[in-house]
């Protein structure tokens, strides 16, 4: 095992290799800060989508788009009705709330979507409400009236009626600057929505949020579900080393086992795994998944355990037995068998240790292969119902057209992270390639 | 090699020779034989979850049914149960012709029965572009769009790699070789990967070229345009296998290159002072041909292999994208054809290497029957 640690020590001479180290050492604190961060339940429920993420915009891009644009793009702004600013007028049976909500908006572009967020506590009596839109330059704009429940979204940019009126989506018409000429752009200044209220019950409170809806979201940029892709990005960093490591030590601990027994007994037993690694060869694996993905499950361990399986009896076999025949009529192995070393200890203690430096590089160059064919699967459309991974970002992206309709965020995140860990593996394992393996050493 | 020297010379060597040869094809060709028959019946297997499918098939034909009895308004004044007969009937029809009502067991050794006669049998669900139901006729109109995509891609990977390879090796350690062995690792990513950024790039941000499919819609009356229109939804598929492989390729042919200038006959010939251009020729590329052959066969079955996503990703109408298709369906005798469509091409190929080994390696030909 020394010559192991040597080699080890020798990685420090290639900068491939300390490339690549730092690359995993990254990607795998991003992992245990992902799963401390996010703990699994958490990350299943965000990833589920739903009303959770109603005050995200939709397909919002990542927020360094900006850096890159000459007029810098909106995020989110949420602003909440504040209870000291409203105005109260009483009449008999009902009371009159005037509620202004001051938004500070300073981009040229405009916001994506516009919504109201309303909260209204009564019992029966549901409150009538009326809004006006104040923009910086003093114009008054009404919105309508409409009764509201208990928790209710007011979506100003679709209200068709009003786009009618306005003659453009309300978003833009509302925030437009009507001194610009041709392609209307957004007036900086603060804006502000009243809310007129009438309530009806002297117990009856309202409050309201103004959502502006950005066009850029986050580190990572949000989806068609409006749903933080930071999430998926994150959680997709342990799902995917979880899989490429447990897939390479599965096969290749197996394997190996399996051939050094094959060599050991030799006879119908060797013949027999030479028989099943012939069959196994020929069956097509990834159709083989992707069947087992439509007609079983596509839960990600199922994935995992058909994956081990099959490469369980892999063509390594074959390579495996060549370094393990010569092995096995070396002379420490001759000794050992003279004074009495059982099976099991003579393959585990002697002739599997003796090959193990050789198959490291290979086993290091294996584990992004199984990341990519997770990610294969996702985007085949057989990625895991619940976790969120690369793969199944890249299938959202490519169901949805990302790339024609200009989202080439949505692809380039997942993307980049799955290169990166292609790159930190195999520039380690190519490192590990040239200490380990003799006949590279000599060039 | 003790063993060529004692063989005797002359006629009954020769024959002798022969009827090794022919005994060792013969048991290779049984062996094989048999590995495709035990890959194929775990296929058929796995495709049907050892009989489970059925139930499900059942379940849905008889939605199908009903739903078409429903909609169907010369059955609307129909009193109920003699709707519900109807479609008992029908069921009952479509089960027999699906054979469904037999043992799950019985089938499965017809379908392999079929399945290695090459008797692909008829659909049940998806037909070829031109109607027809045989599978045979799907298989084939899919093939030539595999074949010549990753043909070509494959063809230009693996001799654009041994040559420049070949000039590595003499250039050993120049600026170039090392720029190969920085870029190698970049293999990690499978050429899917690599096509939605060519597509990202290529298709999108510079609209040059499609993003998918095979031929311009609707494809061109003109044969050259057609082959033309091809060509162009060829170039960022096979770019992107290209770019996924060749640096790897590169790398590891170079390795394998300079491994074998190292050894002694070559310095001794070098020491003779040959030209280099016969170095390389006579003194590496010939011993070294059969490990070449070998990779190269075994590429042209990873062919398939990679072919799904690849395909589906370009959109491209090949046996990929079939076999794809027909596991959505649960089609079984399409995808128990695309299986077996594969393994005999797998098989034929390692029969072929051996062949070929037999050409290339004397150690192999005189030697064969008594591994």
């Amino acid at each position: 095992m020394s010559a192991l640690a040597d080699g080890l020590v020798q990685l420090r001479r290639y900068p491939s290799a300390v490339a690549g180290i730092a690359i995993i050492a990254a990607l795998l604190a991003v992992a245990a800060w992902a799963v401390i961060a996010i703990p699994y339940g958490s990350a299943l429920e965000l990833w589920r989508g739903g009303a959770q993420w109603q005050q995200h915009p939709v397909n919002a891009r990542p927020a360094w788009v900006n850096w890159f644009r000459a007029s810098s793009l909106p995020a989110t702004q949420r602003v909440a009705s504040d209870p000291a600013t409203v105005e109260v007028e009483e009449y008999p049976g009902a009371r009159r709330l005037v509620i202004p909500i001051e938004l500070d908006y300073d981009h040229r572009e405009f916001p994506s979507e516009l919504n109201v967020f309303v909260d209204a506590a009564y019992l029966e009596l549901e409150p009538f409400l009326r809004m006006t839109w104040h923009t910086p330059d003093g114009r008054a704009i009404p919105l309508g009236g409409r009764r509201v429940s208990r928790d209710e979204r007011i979506s100003i940019s679709q209200d068709l009626a009003l786009e009618r009126r306005l003659g453009a989506l309300p978003h833009v018409a509302l925030f437009a600057d009507p001194a610009v000429e041709g392609r209307p752009r957004a007036l900086p200044g603060r804006y502000r929505l009243e809310i007129e209220a009438v309530v009806f019950e002297p117990e009856s409170t309202l409050g309201a949020t103004l959502v502006s809806y950005g066009r850029v979201h986050g580190l990572a940029g949000t989806d068609h579900q409006r749903r933080d892709l930071l999430v998926a990005l994150l959680w997709g960093t342990p799902v995917a080393l979880a899989f490429g490591l447990i897939a390479a030590v599965g096969t290749t601990l197996t394997t190996l086992f399996i051939a050094a027994a094959g060599v050991w007994f030799g006879g119908w037993l060797d013949a027999f795994i030479q028989r099943i690694t012939e069959v196994n060869m020929i069956l097509p694996v990834l159709p083989i998944l992707v069947m087992v993905g439509t007609l079983y499950s596509t839960s990600i361990w199922l994935m995992l355990g058909v994956v081990v399986a099959f490469g369980i009896f892999s063509a390594s076999i074959k390579m495996y037995r060549a370094m393990l025949l010569p092995i096995r009529e070396a002379p420490y192995i001759e000794a050992a068998r003279a004074y009495g070393v059982g099976n099991t200890r003579m393959i585990l203690r002697y002739m599997i240790p003796r090959i193990l430096p050789v198959l490291i590089p290979g086993f290091v160059t294996l584990i992004p292969s199984f990341v990519f064919l997770e990610a294969s699967l996702a985007v085949l459309g057989l990625g895991d119902p619940e976790l969120p991974t690369w793969g199944k970002v890249m299938n959202d992206a490519q169901s949805e057209s990302a790339l024609y309709h200009g989202y080439y965020y949505w692809v380039v995140g997942p993307a980049v992270l799955l290169m990166l860990t292609g790159l930190g593996f195999a520039m380690l394992g190519f490192a590990l390639d040239r200490i380990f393996n003799p006949r590279l050493r000599m060039i | 090699m003790s063993e060529g020297a004692a063989l005797p010379s002359g006629r009954s060597g020769r024959l002798r020779d022969l009827r090794r040869i022919v005994l060792f094809t013969l048991l290779r060709l049984g062996g094989l034989l048999l590995t495709v028959t035990i890959g194929v019946y775990l296929t058929i297997l796995i495709a049907n979850m050892g009989g489970q499918v059925d139930e499900l098939r059942i379940v849905q034909i008889r939605s199908t049914i009903a739903d078409a009895v429903r909609a169907n308004p010369a059955f609307a004044a129909m009193p109920l149960d003699e709707r519900q007969a109807l479609v008992e009937g029908q069921v009952q029809q479509e089960i027999v012709r699906l054979r469904l009502d037999q043992p799950f067991i019985q089938r499965s050794f017809d379908y392999l029965w079929q399945a290695m006669r090459l008797d692909l049998g008829r659909a049940e669900q998806m037909h070829s572009d031109s109607g027809s139901r045989e599978v045979s006729a799907i298989i084939v109109e899919r093939l030539p769009a595999t074949l010549l995509l990753f043909g070509t891609a494959n063809f230009l990977v693996f001799f654009t790699s041994i040559f420049v390879a070949l000039y590595l090796s003499r250039r050993y350690g120049s600026l170039l070789d090392r720029i190969v062995i920085a870029l190698a690792p970049s293999s990690a990513a499978p050429g899917w990967f690599y096509g939605i950024f060519l597509i990202l790039i290529f298709a999108f941000i510079y609209p040059w070229l499609p993003p998918g499919g095979m031929v311009q819609a609707p494809p061109p009356e003109d044969r050259l345009t057609y082959a033309l229109s091809v060509l162009q939804h060829m170039v960022l598929p096979v770019g992107a296998m290209f770019l996924s492989s060749i640096f790897i390729s590169i790398y590891s042919w170079r390795t394998f290159f300079l491994i074998h200038a190292s050894e002694d006959y070559v310095e001794m010939a070098r020491a003779k002072g040959l030209p280099s251009s016969q170095i390389e020729l006579r003194y590496v590329l010939r011993p070294t041909l059969p490990p070449i052959v070998t990779s190269f066969a075994l590429m042209l079955i990873g062919l398939w292999g990679g072919a799904i996503i690849l395909e589906q990703v370009f959109n491209w109408p090949g046996l990929g994208s079939l076999a794809f298709r027909a596991i959505g369906f649960r089609d079984t005798p399409v995808i128990i054809a695309s299986v077996v469509i594969f393994a005999y091409l797998l098989a034929i190929t390692v029969f072929l290497l051996d062949v070929i080994y037999a050409l290339l390696d004397p150690r192999v030909k005189l030697g064969g029957g008594g591994r």
